[in-house]
């Protein structure tokens, strides 16, 4: 395939978006019916389910903490979800990607609240089209949100970079493909701190700079939506009665 | 279901040893007798092992690691038809810690393999294009595998060192394309590498950063972040690799200090590595 031109003549991008803006993105919280928090996001063509078991005791118990309850997660891409078929089971990026998605969760999750127990994640990404690990965050956190858990914030993520000699926000894949750089973040307006931070690619520090004040203006947004999705499951939520 | 999960818990010790660590860090000072942008004496051995085509051993402080390059014939990958094929792989092994376990690789084996491997290949140091022999058909393969030996704390910045002295020191044999078909020559060739890509990693306590931690300061970090740049003074690529979080105003900071630190890394590999 012959590399194709990111950035077009009037400035904008192969689907027609500006520098600085963001794809559609629609989310859902509370969409599967046997988990204890669920929630559903489309983030451009990126589909993600994020479930949330727990907190519940912790198995193998020989596994538990004293003092905090165990945060696991698994971010996982269905074999269907990208061009060539993806191998089933965990790959290495799919591992490397659950450790540093866990870790910026972990961190503002009250742990300390459920001693001795665990708290499981799945994130399952069914379709991919860029910006997944920052997709099963937003997804994720809002799972959270939907379980109960208590927490110090959401975690809105989304990915900025350089392509065609510019920098973006919000990479879509054949963005990331083809572009110089890829840094997917997620941020905690609240603690106005990163949570998770990776880089791939080439920047100078002036563009690391640029990359990041836009990073950082998308995570506000979508901490908007993650707010009114949160919003409009519990506003109307009547509990069911007990029989 | 045990790989997806950290089980670390902040013992007594460690809630000592985070307040220490930090007392001093205020005063400019640290654990073993270095100031906070320190790093820890560096060693690199090249051609350790004869039977790698490229090897380094590389220490810094109490952490050691051992790196070995090896090629293969094999085809480029579909969508890169006109590319040689570059891997890392990376074992923490049993015997160099008593937290490291044998068994499949670990979240955090992973996650160095991969760090080190994206240090190389985003700083584009290896020319990949010259490692193809016939487009779509026949590429060199690269196989750059390290093991950890000895932990002493930040095994991220010695392995970077270690899988660059073995690249830019290996000797992989030539193949020509004859009538279509590929001979294997008396000589052999080096990969000239375009660029040295170098990583620092600093820790986080508070508002107070040290570079290159130890093990003893490493359990009392509230986060760290690994960042490598290429001679240019480019950054290559960046992970925050731990839990906890980095403040706003504390991130470039992070990043400009990261790269400071790389030139003297850089300083040290070019004094002891004699490329080619």
């Amino acid at each position: 395939m012959k590399e194709p031109v990111l950035i077009k003549p009037d400035g904008t991008r192969l689907d027609g978006r500006k520098p600085d803006e963001l794809r559609p993105i629609k989310m859902e919280v509370g969409v599967l019916e046997k988990s204890d928090g669920s929630a559903y996001l489309e983030h451009g063509g990126t589909r993600v389910f994020a479930a949330v078991f727990g907190p519940k005791e912790m198995h193998p118990k020989h596994l538990a903490l004293p003092s905090r309850a165990v945060l696991r997660l698994r971010y996982h891409m269905a074999s269907f979800s990208v061009e060539d078929r993806k191998t089933l089971g965990m790959t290495r990026r799919e591992i490397e990607l659950s450790k540093v998605i866990r870790e910026a969760l972990e961190s503002v999750i009250f742990l300390e609240e459920f001693p001795r127990s665990s708290i499981d994640v799945f994130a399952e990404i069914v379709q991919a089209d860029g910006g997944t690990r920052c997709a099963a965050i937003t997804a994720s956190s809002l799972a959270l949100a939907d379980a109960g858990i208590p927490m110090l914030d959401l975690l809105p993520g989304v990915a900025s970079g350089k392509i065609g000699g510019k920098v973006v926000l919000d990479l879509s894949e054949l963005e990331d493909k083809y572009g110089e750089a890829d840094m997917p973040v997620a941020i905690s307006p609240r603690l106005d701190a990163a949570l998770l931070f990776q880089l791939n690619g080439r920047l100078s520090l002036k563009e690391f700079d640029e990359a990041w004040e836009l990073a950082r203006q998308g995570c506000s947004k979508i901490y908007e939506m993650q707010r009114n999705a949160l919003k409009n499951r519990y506003e109307t939520y009547k509990p069911e009665e007990e029989t | 279901m045990t790989a997806y999960f950290s089980g670390k818990e902040p013992s007594f010790t460690v809630r000592l040893l985070h307040d220490r660590v930090y007392e001093l860090l205020a005063e400019d000072k640290r654990l073993d007798g270095r100031t906070p942008k320190d790093i820890r004496k560096i060693d690199i051995k090249t051609n350790v092992i004869e039977k790698a085509e490229g090897s380094a051993m590389v220490s810094m402080g109490g952490t050691r690691i051992i790196a070995g390059v090896k090629s293969d014939i094999g085809q480029p990958f579909s969508d890169r038809p006109n590319e040689g094929v570059f891997t890392v792989n990376a074992e923490l092994l049993p015997l160099a810690s008593k937290s490291f376990e044998p068994g499949p690789p670990s979240q955090e084996g992973v996650e160095l393999a991969r760090i080190v491997d994206r240090s190389v290949r985003e700083s584009r140091a290896i020319d990949l294009e010259k490692l193809c022999l016939i487009p779509g058909q026949k590429a060199y393969v690269i196989f750059v595998d390290f093991y950890v030996l000895d932990y002493d704390g930040n095994y991220f910045d010695p392995s970077v060192l270690a899988a660059v002295a073995a690249l830019s020191t290996a000797k992989l044999p030539k193949y020509e394309v004859v009538n279509g078909q590929l001979e294997k020559k008396e000589e052999t060739f080096s990969i000239s590498l375009r660029t040295t890509p170098v990583s620092v990693t600093i820790g986080l306590i508070k508002d107070k950063m040290l570079v290159d931690p130890s093990l003893a300061e490493q359990s009392s970090l509230d986060t760290s972040l690994v960042a490598t740049f290429d001679s240019e003074g480019n950054i290559c690529s960046v992970q925050k690799n731990s839990s906890g979080y980095i403040p706003m105003d504390l991130l470039k900071n992070m990043l400009t200090v990261a790269k400071e630190r790389t030139d003297f890394v850089r300083g040290r590999f070019t004094e002891l590595v004699k490329v080619g």
